[in-house]
């Protein structure tokens, strides 16, 4: 249930960029999350609506990338999405591969509202 | 609406502190090994296994991870080596600043191999680095051949595999050579000792490997 834990980092991170009254502006956090990352998308989820339910975050919300796990073959160079994190080549057996993508746990972005101060 | 773009590793904080951790340990020419597992699979049992073979030979210091209690900092500290024992209360993993905290209460120009003895948890640990120069992962035969596919994060990031209860092998449902495939089958880079410490075997040859990793 290392989730929890997860979901206070990328609150950490937000309050790095985002200060003060703010915070109340924040409608999205968008964060990427591999495949094979180790992390459950919807206790990420839940985790982030439990701590932030009392706070000036309360009306954000966690946008969720998914990235797919895919692997490149060093022998033929192809690249496949292969079922359970597999890392021998699809194509043509070969186990010397590199991971290119499905391990990632990174916020990409914060989306915030308009403050009215601003706008006028 | 407007976008702060942030593109940052949501565990960054903690990779920072690993750094740190890392730096340290090669200041003191310190090789550090996280030893990780499921609950139960042997990891505290190989750790005396080693130390009853290598403590002797370099001088080991030991860091024991728990939910609660400091029962395992008692069985390593019978090998008169020093032990710090972190209590994580419910945590389900060690992250890189517990680990910095538990440095300050050892002597780390005294030793020359740390082992880190992970919380018992298959998933959450291998996603927090500590600054280790190894992973090493403890799968036993009683847990089946399977697991290296159910928890591949785990495999991937290890560069060890101790296949851990090896003398059970006629009593469970369990074949090593699979266990063996199915974790290069994540992993082909895995370097595997099949040991069991209930009779020593291939204890020797760990305790071997690893000696010659920490004096290089």
């Amino acid at each position: 249930m290392h989730e929890l834990s997860i979901a206070h980092s990328i609150v950490d991170i937000v309050r790095q960029y985002v200060q003060g009254p703010d915070l109340k502006l924040v409608r999205s956090i968008r964060v990427k999350v591999g495949e094979h990352s180790g992390v459950v998308v919807d206790s990420l989820e839940f985790s982030f609506s439990a701590i932030t339910a009392e706070t000036d975050l309360k009306s954000s919300r966690l946008d969720v990338d998914r990235i797919p796990f895919v692997i490149e073959c060093r022998s033929c160079g192809a690249r496949s999405r292969t079922e359970w994190g597999v890392a021998r080549c699809p194509v043509c057996g070969a186990s010397e591969t590199a991971v290119v993508s499905g391990t990632e746990l990174q916020v990409l972005d914060i989306e915030l509202e308009d403050t009215p101060s601003e706008g006028s | 609406m407007s976008v702060i773009t942030i593109e940052r590793k949501v565990l960054a904080r903690n990779d920072e502190i690993a750094a740190a951790n890392r730096a340290l340990f090669r200041k003191h020419k310190l090789f550090v090994i996280n030893v990780v597992s499921s609950p139960g699979s042997g990891k505290t049992s190989l750790i005396e296994q080693t130390l009853k073979r290598l403590a002797d030979r370099l001088p080991v210091a030991v860091i024991e991870g728990d939910v609660q209690t400091d029962l395992d900092a008692q069985r390593v500290a019978r090998y008169s080596v020093p032990v710090v024992q972190i209590v994580t209360n419910g945590g389900c993993h060690l992250e890189a600043k517990l680990v910095q905290d538990a440095l300050s209460a050892l002597d780390l120009g005294a030793a020359q191999l740390l082992i880190i003895e992970n919380v018992g948890n298959l998933v959450c640990p291998s996603n927090y680095d500590l600054g280790e120069h190894l992973k090493v992962v403890v799968a036993s035969t009683t847990e089946g051949d399977d697991k290296p596919l159910k928890y591949p994060a785990m495999f991937r990031n290890a560069g060890v595999l101790v296949v851990n209860k090896i003398d059970l092998v006629p009593y469970v449902n369990c074949d090593p050579g699979t266990l063996r495939a199915n974790a290069l089958s994540i992993n082909p880079s895995l370097i595997v000792f099949e040991t069991s410490c209930t009779t020593g075997h291939g204890i020797d040859l760990w305790c071997d490997w690893l000696f010659a990793q920490s004096s290089s």
